[in-house]
């Protein structure tokens, strides 16, 4: 028994996903290998070298994998696969697109954002969008599985692990890529963040979710979320969006600000360690979620919040 | 040639998006017994941009196909008004792995020649997200997840994906697989007169079985539960309160 994990990276940097995966694949007790796929990757090979617990890195360098496109990075990972009896990714986008690829060109099912390892062989994971709890138990010869990041610490970076090199050379038709729009903000990653200060419908406009939640994130060193009618109604982009459709982020501390608390939207937070919930509605069911929750106008309390801290 | 462009868009029935999950006390799943089921919220927006593509002249026709027990023809129907011109049912009795529809998908893509398949990115009921990368995968199509922009030319597609961190914009040559994301665009409500007019389009029915496809599930669901509780919070009366509790009660800042 051998694990490889696919490492998620930008062809720039080793993304944090990647240690978290780790960590779920020592849970599943066989040595473990991870794999990058990418071009000009050398320097993300040795980061994934120094992940703790990695015993090998297989690198696998060749121009169609430069932009993550998920065709020839999914032959990639079936390449080398034959020696692996549980291929994992981080369920991000990234591992999203590629990993059920990987399971079908394997004839295999995909065990999708295991939240725990019970076993080698057997999972928990959300569904219904977290609103229920499965075990599964897969007995396939080979496990292909995504890894909820946020369900998972990462592992540190004292490791020293060879990294070695894989020809590869695809053959299936593939997608083009032809751009990528970044959605900004600078502050810190909304997945992995251990504070994150969120932003809904209830802010009334672009400029005031700015003029609020803002200052207090900056204030906390915290990510920016969202909720999806925060994001339908224009006041953030997309990908602030903390939900079952969205980012499921599980920090240290969540504060809502003017969330009312949608199934979807606790689908993406409710696991976070502490939750505040600031909002005027006393009957908001994000209350029913919260450690501590004011209720009070935001315009007044959050702003009063950003200052005394 | 240009019009004469195919789509397929699978659709799933599952519990409707606004009804409480309940979890069976014994542990063997959610409980469906008389309550409502829809079509997939992702599924429907595949069938709207499928349905837009057709009125914008670029698509000749739209099939949905659906895998399922008979009622899944309600969930055709509802498809058929939005605009689809005929649809299929696979049948099948009990749950259908990700794997499975991904090769009874192939199998129709085989008979039905469709030139791009669009469909939701994941069932809200199981949150797998697996299907439509499974059938591009077992196509050896292109495929473009997540889609939250689809521009099609000729025989090249342009999409717009939400990824993490942003937006990223591919194009692909048919035929290819899309998913479709929540910001594709706002699904139509269909119309009094066309739900009328859907009762009259083909339906086509099938068996699963006759597609040669293996239907027993692989993996074993061993239990459902119900998540672990949190333990009840409190109410604080203001903003200074709220500090200190965060400062030193949860120690969180």
């Amino acid at each position: 028994m051998t694990t490889l994990i696919l490492a998620e990276h930008d062809n720039a940097a080793l993304l944090g996903a990647t240690a978290r995966a780790v960590l779920a694949a020592l849970e599943i007790g066989a040595p473990i290998h991870v794999l990058v796929a990418g071009h000009n990757a050398t320097g993300i090979a040795q980061s994934a070298a120094k992940l703790e617990g990695v015993e090998k890195v297989l690198l696998i360098d060749h121009e169609s994998l430069a932009h993550g496109a998920p065709e020839p990075v999914s032959e990639a990972v079936v390449a080398v696969a034959a020696a692996y009896s549980h291929l994992g990714a981080p369920a991000t986008t990234y591992g999203k697109s590629i990993m059920p690829r990987v399971a079908a060109l394997l004839g295999v099912m995909q065990v999708s954002e295991i939240t725990k390892v019970l076993s080698a062989h057997s999972f928990e994971r959300p569904v219904y969008a977290g609103a229920a709890i499965e075990t599964v138990e897969a007995t396939a010869d080979k496990i292909v599985f995504t890894v909820r990041a946020s369900a998972f610490d990462a592992v540190g970076e004292g490791g020293s692990a060879p990294v070695e090199t894989v020809e590869f050379t695809p053959t299936m038709r593939t997608s083009r890529f032809v751009g990528r729009e970044s959605a900004g903000g600078g502050g810190p990653d909304l997945a992995s963040a251990k504070i994150v200060v969120s932003g809904g419908r209830a802010l009334g406009s672009a400029e005031q979710f700015n003029a609020i939640i803002q200052p207090l994130a900056e204030k906390l060193g915290a990510a920016i979320g969202a909720s999806r009618a925060a994001v339908d109604a224009g006041y953030a982009p997309n990908d602030w969006q903390v939900g079952q459709t969205g980012k499921v982020v599980a920090p240290d501390l969540y504060i809502a600000v003017g969330i009312s608390g949608a199934i979807q939207h606790l689908a993406g937070m409710k696991n976070s360690k502490v939750i505040v919930a600031i909002d005027k509605d006393p009957d908001a069911p994000i209350f029913a979620v919260a450690d501590y929750g004011l209720v009070a106008d935001i315009f007044e309390a959050v702003p009063e919040l950003t200052k005394a801290l | 040639m240009e019009n004469a462009v195919k789509i397929l868009v699978p659709v799933k029935r599952v519990l409707d998006a606004n009804v409480a999950v309940r979890v069976k006390p014994d542990g063997t799943g959610v409980d469906l017994t008389n309550l409502r089921m829809s079509m997939n919220p992702f599924d429907e927006i595949a069938v709207e941009e499928a349905a837009r593509l057709k009125e914008a002249g670029i698509v000749q026709t739209v099939t949905a196909v659906s895998i399922g027990p008979a009622q899944a023809t309600d969930t055709l129907r509802a498809a058929l008004a939005m605009g689809a011109d005929d649809a299929i049912l696979v049948k099948a009795d009990g749950p259908v792995e990700p794997l499975a529809v991904a090769k009874i998908l192939k199998a129709l893509v085989e008979t039905h020649q469709p030139d791009l398949v669009i469909m939701g990115k994941q069932a809200i009921d199981g949150d797998s997200g697996q299907v439509a990368q499974m059938l591009s995968a077992l196509l050896g199509w292109p495929q473009a997840t997540f889609a939250s922009k689809v521009e099609m030319n000729g025989s090249i597609v342009r999409v717009t994906r939400e990824v993490d961190g942003g937006l990223e914009t591919i194009e692909m040559d048919l035929p290819a697989v899309i998913s479709t994301d929540l910001r594709l665009n706002n699904p139509r409500r269909a119309s009094l007169p066309s739900v009328m007019q859907a009762k009259k389009k083909p339906l086509e029915e099938i068996d699963a079985a006759s597609l040669g496809v293996a239907l027993e599930p692989t993996l074993r669901i061993a239990s459902t539960l119900p998540p672990p509780g949190r333990k009840p919070g409190s109410r604080v009366e203001s903003v200074s309160e709220l500090i200190d509790k965060l400062k030193n009660e949860a120690r969180v800042i």
